[in-house]
């Protein structure tokens, strides 16, 4: 008897934690795409949570201050650690993404302050949706520039 | 030539690490004490050995030599010397250096201890060390070496420690990178060696427990001996997660402190259930419960801090921290897995003589409200876990990588983290072995009722908001009965021992530091959440470009802009940008912010530094975004209003406060002694035996 109360306590909380994951998980899925995935797609993937990774391409940097709206072009980089590696590392791979102009792009829209870090070359991680105007709307922008430093480097969390 | 030097001392120390676990093994197996009392020698021999290559290190490093690729890596020539030394665990190389380091000085701290009454630990205890030693020492020697130079053979620049090919000669680069300017704060300094002393701390209690299990002690001796070594080791860890949110607050420029990213999560887990840990371990103490769950708690925390460390520095998992990809991976997540596997069989292996002496029996009581505090616990963990995870798992199931952002953890852990609110307020009320609903109800309606009462006011005058007046009741509700509590055990104080409130209320916290240190975490932790209530909740934003004179409002606040100067700072290769706003609440003049942006030459990098205005009610946090030239339309703002944000820092000073209180040495052990054995004699025999 004493044994079941234990129990049932346990399977309760144990059951409420399950919930509150599979339902958050749920509620806040993300997929990771390359640019190639997400043109693949097509318009199928119109409206998803996405976060997509690719190279920021220096000349398309554009911002406009008084509505803080950034937009530049990012293209293709492969999402597999390895095959990264395998190239060159992630700096190599940046820069053949920027110079190959067969590489598929696509534009990004993202409003809020211009992160320190954004620069050619360097990889944006991108939260948001695809539009139906084919343009990326992102909601959240972390950048990398792993061409000078080894080390950690902190987060450019931009939050909208 | 100093290169050679310091890899050479790695190299002994490498050997002296191996060999101390193999003489503490050797001579445990042989009973021979020679042999325990050669391998304790050799462990103090590390930290003298580990000192003088970080020594070395860092003398390389102050001293500009370029040519060793780890000092090229994170210094430059424009970096004052402090921070050159610091940029010791700038890089990866030179963090498992600072990591054997630190590890190396609490072993030798620990095995200088008087042993007599636990002399069977000594040689586990070394060996548990020994082992861990040998695993970071190796990865620098074989791996990660931050001694390595770089050599010119062949027009090919690489680096190596010793010449590669016949014929090649040393390059030395005029300058080196330098560390990020981002890095370069304060906070940045020390907030890596605070998460880092943290971290290697829990080291000392997981190594005293694996002796318990080996030697098949049963008592809670391993406990009682570590009880301080785990609280410094969370003192640490907090502070260092407190320090890493302030940094993040003060520079990252976004208005917020914590983003759930991937490696903030991997030094907040081992946090979870090093907090469980401290709290179940009173349970065994007391009750001689729950001995096999205290050993799977500190087992857990050892492999989430080996874990942490290798999640730190991996790039396994997408994150902004994590940079190199670095081959030193697989080795990390084999030697946790083998840790972790280890440890497990020998908890298999004692489970039947880790049996609880006593049986739990209600459900109200502090026992039981303990060990739901730990499922909480647990739970936030499993939920960060599976966030970590959940990309690769994903990937591995339905070939398509999904990842879970920051509003997975906000709404799954919510409500565990409002749940350990409320045990916070209940459990000190609850009584060990047996509470009803009854007793406690009596001992907490006057808390519930002040709880009340303040939901009642904030609801007229401060907010309607239902998350943030039930996080308040909760907040209200774990203050007042812990504050109650003081009260309560002072009054009782003061008419037994005909003492003035004052002399009561200090003795009684002097004579049990423990309980009442962790009381003053209480206390803190619901003033941290006041903060995080307030930032998460009621945060208001606005932006906009304003022409000289022109004024922005929000939140009450009007803030006006005065004028923008840009210059150069030459000799530290920086541009600053610096605006000048003037602030206003409802017409007064409050004074003026300098939001910032410093721009990097050599890293060609932005630094956006806000301009703060903290008060207890809210901050005032204006970034300066983009600027035009002289003349033209002005400059454009982003402005946050993160009310009650201060909360969180004034708790986590008290929070400091608290476990130091807790952690500081007792003046008089004899008593403590006497008062154990009473309790003990006073257990209730088990109906199990």
């Amino acid at each position: 008897m004493k044994i079941n109360k234990f129990f049932l306590g346990g399977a309760f909380i144990l059951a409420a934690v399950v919930y509150l994951i599979a339902s958050s998980t749920q509620a806040s899925a993300e997929y990771f795409m390359t640019i190639n995935e997400l043109k693949a797609d097509g318009s199928a993937a119109i409206g998803k949570s996405v976060r997509l990774s690719g190279a920021v391409l220096g000349d398309t940097i554009q911002y406009d201050a008084d509505s803080l709206t950034l937009t530049f072009d990012v293209a293709h980089v492969s999402g597999d650690n390895n095959e990264i590696e395998a190239q060159g590392g992630l700096a190599e791979v940046l820069h053949q993404a920027v110079i190959d102009p067969t590489r598929e792009k696509v534009s990004v829209v993202y409003v809020g302050p211009k992160p320190d870090l954004l620069r050619g070359e360097a990889q944006a991680i991108m939260t948001g949706k695809l539009g139906e105007d084919g343009v990326f709307y992102a909601d959240e922008l972390l950048l990398k520039c792993p061409t000078r430093y080894e080390q950690a480097v902190p987060e450019q969390a931009a939050n909208n | 030539m100093l290169a050679e030097f310091g890899f050479g001392v790695l190299v002994v120390s490498l050997v002296v690490a191996i060999y101390s676990g193999t003489a503490a093994v050797n001579g445990a197996l042989n009973k021979s004490s020679a042999m325990v009392e050669s391998a304790r020698r050799a462990m103090l021999l590390t930290f003298p050995l580990i000192s003088i290559a970080a020594g070395t290190l860092i003398y390389l490093l102050v001293n500009n030599h370029y040519e060793v690729a780890f000092v090229y890596e994170v210094t430059s020539r424009s970096m004052p010397t402090y921070l050159k030394v610091t940029a010791w665990w700038g890089g990866q190389a030179g963090s498992l250096v600072f990591w054997s380091w630190l590890l190396a000085v609490f072993t030798s701290a620990v095995t200088l201890r008087k042993w007599d009454r636990d002399i069977e630990f000594l040689p586990w205890v070394v060996l548990v060390s020994a082992v861990t030693l040998t695993f970071f020492l190796g990865m620098t020697v074989i791996f990660e070496n931050p001694f390595a130079r770089y050599w010119l053979a062949n027009g090919n620049v690489a680096p190596s420690m010793f010449s590669p090919a016949s014929g090649a000669t040393i390059f030395t680069p005029d300058d080196g990178q330098g560390l990020n300017p981002l890095l370069r704060h304060p906070g940045m300094v020390i907030h890596p060696p605070m998460l880092y002393l943290g971290f290697v701390s829990f080291v000392i209690p997981y190594a005293f427990a694996m002796a318990a299990l080996i030697t098949g002690r049963t008592d809670d001796r391993w406990i009682r001996i570590t009880r301080r070594w785990a609280l410094w080791a969370w003192l640490f860890l907090s502070f260092g997660l407190v320090l890493g949110g302030r940094w993040a607050y003060d520079v990252l420029g976004w208005g917020g402190y914590w983003g759930w990213d991937p490696v903030e999560i991997a030094a907040f887990m081992p946090w979870l259930t090093g907090t469980a840990f401290l709290h179940s371990v009173m349970i065994q103490e007391k009750r001689g419960l729950l001995k096999h769950w205290n050993m799977i708690l500190i087992i857990l925390t050892y492999a989430l801090v080996i874990f942490g460390t290798f999640l730190t520095r991996s790039g396994v998992l997408s994150s902004v921290h994590a940079f190199a990809n670095s081959p030193i991976g697989p080795f990390f997540m084999g030697f946790v897995s083998l840790t972790l596997v280890a440890s497990v069989a020998l908890v298999i292996w004692r489970w039947p003589i880790l049996r609880s002496e006593t049986e739990m029996k209600s459900m109200l009581s502090r026992e039981a409200l303990f060990l739901l505090n730990n499922l909480l616990f647990i739970s936030i963990l499993v939920v960060c876990f599976w966030g970590v995870i959940f990309p690769l798992v994903s990937e591995l199931f339905t070939g398509q990588k999904v990842t879970v952002g920051p509003p997975f953890y906000e709404r799954a852990t919510a409500p565990l983290f409002a749940g350990l609110l409320f045990l916070m307020a209940v459990a000190p009320l609850s009584a060990w072995g047996h509470s009803t609903v009854q007793t406690l109800g009596r001992a907490i309606w006057k808390s519930v009722t002040a709880a009340l009462v303040i939901v009642v006011v904030l609801f007229f005058t401060y907010t309607k908001n239902i998350v943030a007046l039930v996080g308040f009741f909760l907040v209200a509700l774990a203050l007042s009965a812990t504050i109650n509590e003081f009260w309560r055990g002072a009054r009782a104080r003061q008419k037994t021992q005909n003492e003035n409130f004052f002399t009561a209320i200090s003795r009684l916290m002097g004579r049990n530091r423990r309980r009442y240190g962790g009381y003053i975490i209480h206390i803190s932790m619901a003033l941290m959440a006041i903060g995080i209530l307030g930032i998460e909740v009621f945060q208001t934003q606005t932006q906009g470009t304003l022409a000289a004179g022109e004024s922005m409002d929000i939140s009450g606040y009007t803030v006006e802009y005065r004028e923008l100067a840009s210059w150069d700072s030459t000799g530290e290769g920086v541009n600053h940008t610096r605006a000048v706003v003037d602030v206003y609440k409802n017409g007064i003049y409050l004074g003026e912010l300098n939001p910032r942006i410093d721009y990097f030459f050599d890293s060609q990098q932005n630094m956006t530094i806000p301009g703060q205005r903290s008060t207890l009610r809210d901050d005032l946090y204006v970034l300066l975004v983009d600027w035009q030239p002289v003349s033209s339309i002005g400059a454009t703002f982003k402005i946050f209003v993160n009310p009650l944000v201060n909360w969180l820092w004034i708790g986590s000073l008290v929070f400091l406060l608290g476990v130091i209180f807790a952690a500081w040495p007792d003046n008089d052990p004899a008593e403590e002694t006497a008062r154990r054995n009473v309790s003990r004699s006073n257990r209730q025999p088990s109906a199990a035996d």
